[in-house]
């Protein structure tokens, strides 16, 4: 049994001469839960569709414990999907749904029916066998997509942006749930959503991905706390993304005024991103701040008020639990810890 | 609805055109002239149960059955291959498929004569291979050719156009869950596909049943099918009474089948009719 359950070796994928996926490498560990995050388009769902074997990739290999599955149709690798609009045979009820993998491989009908009704009762639906499942409300149908994929037995499960199409308090309910069956059965799961606050709810690893690169890997308090690059910081939470100069190791000149931080290795003189969270942004009497703005506009958010404060030409965004009205004019302080310094990057 | 008077010129029209023709073809079915006035008389419905006639309903419904089998054999492969993706943008294909449809009826049967004569174009192309000449013409097959080449787009269609709504990702999750092409097939594809199959069947299977011009061109008269015999009935030997009779007869059995059909559509969840 190798660490590594799924190995994506130089993937790359074009669809009509556009390119989308470029020289993807990405290793899944067993038992992990796995998102790739990024914005409609960023490739995260191509990638999916070439684990499950739904896209051939245009080069690269796909490797699922340490044997080459690239050209494996789907029906033949030991993974399940769970899709976007869930994908349900419209023609069979709950129970049949379910059945259908187990019946293809010829189990016994005791040893299904066990097995159906045990998923069943997994994801809350028991008693619902017989229903058809157009009558099944949304939340019901997603549930039901699962226990069909879960009821095989899969290695590794693949979802597709499956709780896209829940409201808010449902999808919240649905994070939760699907984290605790991942951990109960111990599957590794790889889950693909635009949603970043989904992402860092359920997730062991996060892979951002962008225009058909991977941005970051890593743990979601790294990608929050230590994202590699403007795009990452900008995508996962909120940020303030400034133009700065680095002066020399550990000071660094942005929005007139020169910060200390705790970042070194860059070049003198040299042109940087510098990513402030807003709420790590301290606002104090105007003659204590290293610098000095004025509120343009509030606005209440629930837990803070979220504030835009201009300052030497540039718009800070600013969440404080403190309100300031507008135009007042306040003091600033950024504190080494909060800075974060990224290398420029050409972004298109 | 207040503005039901919309209504008023199609129930005139139907009234014109449906109702009172139908009460007349019934009239003449149940009612004959005698010396002392109009009487009824069943004695029309009672004539069709010679066996003769029974015979010639028996043939049509049997070459009816006959050509619906084979536009469906041969219009099931062509309505997937039509949905698959690598033609589902090609309309040129579907184009293809009906253009036929928009030249009259007649002219698309005539032509068959041409191709079939024993002078005719297939029968010089075997004879120039030298083997012996065959007679294409006025025989069954030469009916039932010719109602599936008429009658084919009517299956075509229905079916491809449930064939091109079924969502692809049900197609891909049944792949993922382990089905090889065979299985997606069987337990997806088809049983889903199944309104189209029910609405192409009745849209061949009717036509093919009444159908007279084609039995008449291409089975050279000799081929009695119940279209045709209402036809002499009516134009040639004036028997309006029997004639009314059969159509009434043929309506019950369309009407019956079409009843069946539609009870199994719903049940399949129906849609997909054109």
């Amino acid at each position: 049994m190798s660490y590594e359950i799924i190995n994506l070796v130089d993937i790359s994928k074009t669809f009509d001469d556009t390119l989308v996926l470029d020289n993807i490498n990405l290793y899944i560990r067993r038992n992990e839960f796995l998102t790739l995050l990024g914005p409609s388009g960023c490739g995260k769902t191509t990638t999916l569709r070439i684990i499950g074997g739904f896209e051939e990739p245009t080069s690269g290999k796909v490797l699922f414990e340490g044997k080459d599955i690239t050209h494996v149709p789907p029906y033949k690798r030991k993974v399940n999907t769970v899709f976007q609009r869930y994908a349900l045979f419209p023609h069979m009820n709950v129970e049949e749904n379910v059945a259908f993998g187990l019946n293809i491989k010829k189990l016994s009908r005791n040893v299904i029916k066990e097995k159906v009704k045990n998923m069943l009762s997994l994801v809350n639906l028991g008693g619902f066998e017989k229903r058809p499942v157009d009558s099944l409300s949304g939340g019901q149908q997603q549930r039901v997509a699962i226990a069909r994929a879960l009821v095989n037995e899969p290695e590794v499960l693949l979802l597709d942006e499956p709780l896209g199409a829940l409201d808010l308090k449902l999808r919240k309910g649905m994070q939760i749930e699907l984290k605790n069956i991942q951990q109960k059965l111990g599957i590794t799961f790889v889950y693909v959503t635009h949603d970043q606050e989904e992402a860092l709810t359920m997730s062991d690893t996060i892979v951002v991905m962008n225009e058909g690169h991977i941005q970051q890997i890593g743990t979601p308090i790294d990608i929050y706390n230590e994202p590699k690059n403007a795009f990452v910081a900008d995508f996962i939470g909120e940020s303030n993304i400034v133009d700065g100069i680095m002066i020399e190791d550990y000071v660094v000149d942005f929005g007139g005024y020169t910060f200390r931080c705790l970042d070194s290795g860059f070049g003198e003189k040299e042109k940087v991103d510098v990513v402030v969270r807003p709420e790590d942004i301290k606002l104090v009497p105007p003659d204590q701040g290293m610098l000095k703005g004025r509120v343009l506009s509030v606005i209440f958010k629930g837990v803070h008020y979220e504030m835009m404060i201009e300052s030497n030409g540039i718009i800070w965004k600013v969440h404080s639990t403190l309100m300031e009205p507008v135009d007042t004019i306040v003091g600033i302080n950024i504190f080494p810890d909060d800075i974060h310094i990224m290398k420029k990057v050409k972004v298109s | 609805m207040k503005k039901s008077w919309v209504a008023y010129p199609y129930v005139v029209w139907m009234i014109m055109f449906i109702v009172v023709p139908l009460m007349l073809i019934i009239f003449y079915g149940t009612f004959e002239r005698t010396p002392q006035g109009i009487e009824f008389t069943l004695e029309h419905f009672k004539r069709f149960f010679e066996p003769l006639y029974v015979m010639v309903l028996i043939r049509s419904l049997y070459l009816a059955l006959i050509c619906t089998i084979v536009c469906l054999l041969l219009g099931y492969p062509v309505s997937m291959i039509l949905a698959s993706k690598e033609y589902r943008d090609k309309r040129i294909l579907i184009f293809l498929m009906v253009i036929p449809m928009w030249m009259n009826f007649l002219l698309r049967t005539y032509a068959w004569l041409t191709l079939l004569e024993k002078n005719g174009i297939i029968n010089t192309f075997i004879s120039f291979l030298g083997l012996p000449k065959m007679e294409l013409l006025y025989n069954q097959w030469a009916v039932v050719l010719g109602m599936v080449y008429n009658f084919l787009p009517f299956m075509v269609l229905p079916i491809y156009s449930v064939l091109i709504k079924i969502d692809k990702s049900i197609i891909e999750a049944a792949e993922d869950l382990g089905a090889n092409s065979r299985i997606v097939f069987s337990k997806i594809i088809f049983p889903l596909s199944l309104p189209g199959v029910v609405s192409g069947i009745t849209m061949v299977y009717m036509p093919a049943v009444t159908t007279f011009v084609i039995s008449r061109l291409l089975g050279g008269g000799q081929f009695l099918l119940i279209g045709n015999l209402i036809e002499e009935l009516f134009l040639k030997s004036g028997e309006w009474g029997f004639g009314s009779a059969l159509s009434i007869i043929m309506m019950i059995l369309i009407l019956f089948s079409m009843a069946i059909m539609s009870k199994y559509e719903k049940e399949n969840e129906g849609g997909g009719l054109l």
